[in-house]
């Protein structure tokens, strides 16, 4: 079997077997896994940028909230419902990626982490700013009865998951695309060796532009998903936390990998889940997380699995 | 309204910041003009040094003047100390790649916040100054501690000053600084100066938060606004250049008290995340450094 | 003369603050030479060769590739147009397969077409000679084999000029042999611009030879020529 039949079954499985998850998970894990979902789907779009094209950026809550805030707000204040609201939300997306991206990409390494950390934080003191309209860092409940979508209220749990299901599986098909494709070939020579890209004739900024562009975008969706599946907009989803944990959820799970985000995020998850039962710090698991796998398994979870037993895992 | 006096009252609040605020950014530069990695927990080795000076004021007894002269001198150099062994146990390891130490040292600062809140706890709690003198100005009273924060912080940097640049020490560092391989050449055991440097510049950190801390309260996540605050100094001032960073230090906390005095504080911080952004993308080497980031 | 001019500079030069790396150079490059470009160590080789593909910008002077003046435009922009280049020292992407390296080169000229693209990844290897080492690993091939696949990118191209910067640079005895090899079959394919300190594969290869002194144009000649040249000589001070 060639390695790209592997890949579309193994990934077209994992798909089918959270499909038929939905009917047996008990009610707790059940609503875990929709949130898992939607927060994979904003690993993955960090990981296109950070695992495959090598920019570490500490600002993606910003893409995470302009697309929550770019949906809430459409619905609290423009009155629209919610298909129309996270297309809003990804126009905000989009918007505010390219502009990000297209002064962030001017600079490389630190300078580049430090840009996109101020960009963020910017941001987040701008929700602030506009705690008016915002509510900061309380944040706004969407009702119920705004969040029904063709029909269907995805405030019912079984719907939500559903929802949540369909942003992932969308997600991770394009990631496995984007992988295969010689975009993704280019995207990868650039983290390895931007200089040789360049001198085979690439346009390395307009490259790197469009990785930021699609990781921005897809964050971006996953935050209107997000505020519209749990009905909830708020500042918390701007701080430097929500740029740190895509960060920690890709590395834990395989930078680099398709499958890894999702990994990572699942992991993390209940491992904060356990501790937070135990002491009110759990973010010191994830301290202790991050130090661990810069230290000894900078791969990650599904990079070892790819390194040692399947290198054909995309 | 008169102008004078809450420009005065600005000017001096804003002193103070930039007083405390160029010692820890002094701290934050060293490490990284010295050692070229960035320490996303430079803000918890000063949230460190004021939960400390509370600790240890809170068990001497007596004077409060006894347990702060006692602060300023052990307090750092306790927090150099685990500063330094972070750096042997974990920087050393990854040889100083700057992603992974960035990742890393973000580690690093959950581990320490959350360990101090689960220690010292969610509270604010405040230290007693040494002394209780309010000097007379025009217009009005002003608190002797907060001249004497300025003062102290003058002459610390100048000794810093000094040290770095008429000093055998000094002298290694600054050559590490320029080329660690051929000062290593030259028998520098440059992983040892890369200790040191690590854990002066947490110490310094320390030093400006037990500075800080009778005027403001001890608490686990003060650690967040010197972190950031620091950065926008360094990276303005021109990573690397000690001067800029102190004038920098001087501007931004000037600018930042008057700013917050007359509009708002969250107004000002926007200005100022947004103008670190401006300079690291369009005039990367800040206003006095010689290097492109 | 009237022959079409593959790439040539009029005045070139760059200056680095008060040094005059490259300077007032014309430069004629017709298609189909093999031309050698030689001189002493700090004659501006490389510097000039950095020049025409856009790596450096010109601080004065034209540079004109296919009939069109190419100065002010991007490396990138350049390559695309019909150069290919390889570093002095090699640069390649270590942690991919050699497959993975090639097809980077071929794709930008095929598209989409995975299976046009793996039989021109083959046929670029082949005519290196590394067919047989497809899926190895970059980084896990011996330097002269590393340099060799930097060559079979450049070929992956399908440039009209490539560009060597002194490829058999750390290479063995045979390996030097073959590739003077390489180079004579691959030349009816593209223009051969070489940079080189080995005088052997100099005269075995080269058509023509351009020598640079100080930054600037020394002599040009056919290889007896400049192999007799006095100036040359002397620039050289024994190096045969």
């Amino acid at each position: 079997m060639t390695d790209g039949a592997k890949s579309w079954l193994l990934h077209g499985g994992v798909i089918i077997v959270l499909f038929a998850l939905q009917s047996v998970l008990p009610a707790y894990h059940h609503g875990n896994l929709a949130r898992i979902m939607v927060l994979a789907s904003y690993a993955i779009g960090y990981n296109i940028l950070f695992g495959y094209t090598g920019l570490l950026s500490l600002g993606h809550a910003l893409f995470f909230a302009s697309g929550m805030y770019g949906m809430g707000l459409s619905i609290q204040f423009l009155g629209l419902s919610p298909g129309p609201a996270l297309l809003a939300g990804l126009l905000a997306a989009l918007v505010v990626t390219s502009v990000v991206g297209f002064l962030a990409l001017r600079t490389t390494g630190v300078a580049f982490m430090i840009v996109t950390l101020m960009f963020a934080q910017a941001g987040y003191l701008t929700v602030l700013l506009f705690g008016q309209y915002t509510r900061g860092d309380e944040g706004f409940v969407i009702q119920q009865s705004q969040r029904v979508f063709a029909g269907i209220d995805l405030s019912d749990p079984v719907s939500r998951y559903y929802a949540a299901l369909v942003l992932f599986g969308t997600c991770l098909i394009i990631s496995l695309v984007l992988v295969r494709s010689n975009l993704g070939r280019v995207l990868v020579a650039i983290r390895e060796n931007e200089d040789r890209v360049r001198m085979l004739g690439f346009n390395v900024f307009r490259h790197k532009l469009i990785a930021v562009i699609l990781s921005g975008v897809i964050s971006g969706a996953a935050g209107a998903t997000y505020g519209l599946l749990f009905g909830y907009a708020g500042a918390t989803f701007a701080t430097v936390e929500y740029s740190i944990f895509p960060l920690l959820w890709v590395l834990l799970g395989g930078a680099g990998t398709t499958l890894g985000p999702f990994m990572g995020v699942l992991f993390m998850f209940y491992l904060i889940d356990l501790s937070s039962a135990v002491t009110s710090a759990y973010m010191l698991i994830a301290g202790v997380a991050l130090v661990l796998l810069t230290l000894f398994a900078r791969q990650g979870l599904v990079g070892e699995v790819r390194k040692r037993l399947a290198p054909w895992l995309p | 309204m008169e102008l004078g006096p809450y420009l005065l009252l600005a000017s001096l609040e804003g002193a103070v910041q930039a007083a405390v605020l160029a010692l820890t950014a002094v701290g934050l530069s060293l490490v990284f003009g010295t050692m070229r990695v960035v320490n996303i927990a430079h803000g918890e080795f000063f949230m460190l040094g004021a939960v400390l000076a509370w600790w240890l004021t809170s068990q001497v007894g007596g004077d409060a003047s006894i347990g702060f002269v006692l602060a300023l001198i052990i307090v750092p150099i306790v927090t150099g100390l685990l500063a330094a062994a972070i750096d042997w146990t974990i920087l050393k390891r990854l040889d100083y790649d700057p992603e992974a130490t960035i990742v890393a040292t973000i580690g690093v600062l959950y581990i320490i916040q959350q360990v101090t809140l689960m220690t010292y706890g969610p509270d604010a709690r405040p230290v007693p100054p040494p002394f209780n003198i309010r000097i007379t100005l025009p217009w009005f009273g002003y608190s002797g501690y907060k001249l004497f924060v300025i003062g102290a912080a003058i002459v610390l940097l100048l000794g810093v000053w000094a040290t770095v640049s008429k000093t055998r020490i000094g002298l290694i560092l600054r050559a590490t600084q320029l080329d660690s391989d051929i000062a290593q050449a030259f028998g520098i055991r440059v992983k040892r100066v890369y200790s040191i440097v690590f854990g002066v510049g947490a110490g310094l950190a320390a030093m400006a938060a037990v500075l800080i801390v009778p005027i403001q309260q001890a608490h686990y996540l003060m650690g967040g606004d010197p972190l950031l605050l620091s950065f926008i100094v360094v990276i303005l001032g021109g990573l690397g250049s000690l001067r800029g960073t102190v004038v920098a230090a001087v501007l931004i906390g000037m600018s930042d008290g008057i700013i917050s005095v007359f509009f708002s504080p969250t107004l000002a911080k926007i200005l100022a995340t947004l103008l670190v952004a401006s300079v690291l993308v369009f005039r990367p080497q800040g206003l006095f450094g010689k290097r492109p980031v | 003369m009237a022959a079409m001019n593959l790439i040539s500079t009029t005045g070139l030069g760059r200056n680095f603050g008060g040094l005059k790396a490259v300077h007032d150079v014309d430069f004629d490059l017709p298609e189909g030479q093999i031309r050698a470009l030689i001189g002493p160590n700090g004659a501006g080789k490389t510097t000039f060769v950095n020049l025409l593909c856009g790596r450096i910008a010109a601080s004065e002077g034209r540079v004109t590739f296919l009939g069109e003046d190419v100065t002010a435009l991007a490396a990138h922009d350049r390559i695309a147009m019909g150069m290919a280049y390889t570093f002095q020292i090699t640069s390649i992407f270590a942690r991919l397969s050699c497959h993975e390296n090639v097809a980077l080169a071929v794709q930008r000229r095929l598209g989409n077409d995975r299976a046009a693209i793996d039989a021109q990844v083959i046929a670029a290897l082949d005519a290196v000679g590394m067919a047989d080492r497809v899926s190895q690993i970059a980084g896990d091939l011996s330097y002269g084999h590393q340099r060799l696949l930097e060559i079979a990118m450049g070929l992956g191209q399908k440039p009209r000029l490539l560009i060597l910067d002194e490829p058999t640079q750390g290479l063995a005895d045979s390996e030097i042999e073959d590739f003077v090899t390489l180079v004579r079959s691959i030349a009816h394919e593209t223009t051969i611009l070489l940079i080189e300190h080995n005088m052997n594969v100099v005269m075995q290869t080269a058509d023509y030879i351009s020598v640079l002194n100080f930054g600037e144009i020394l002599a040009e000649g056919k290889p007896d020529e400049i192999h007799a040249n006095g100036d040359v000589q002397a620039a050289y001070l024994g190096t045969r």
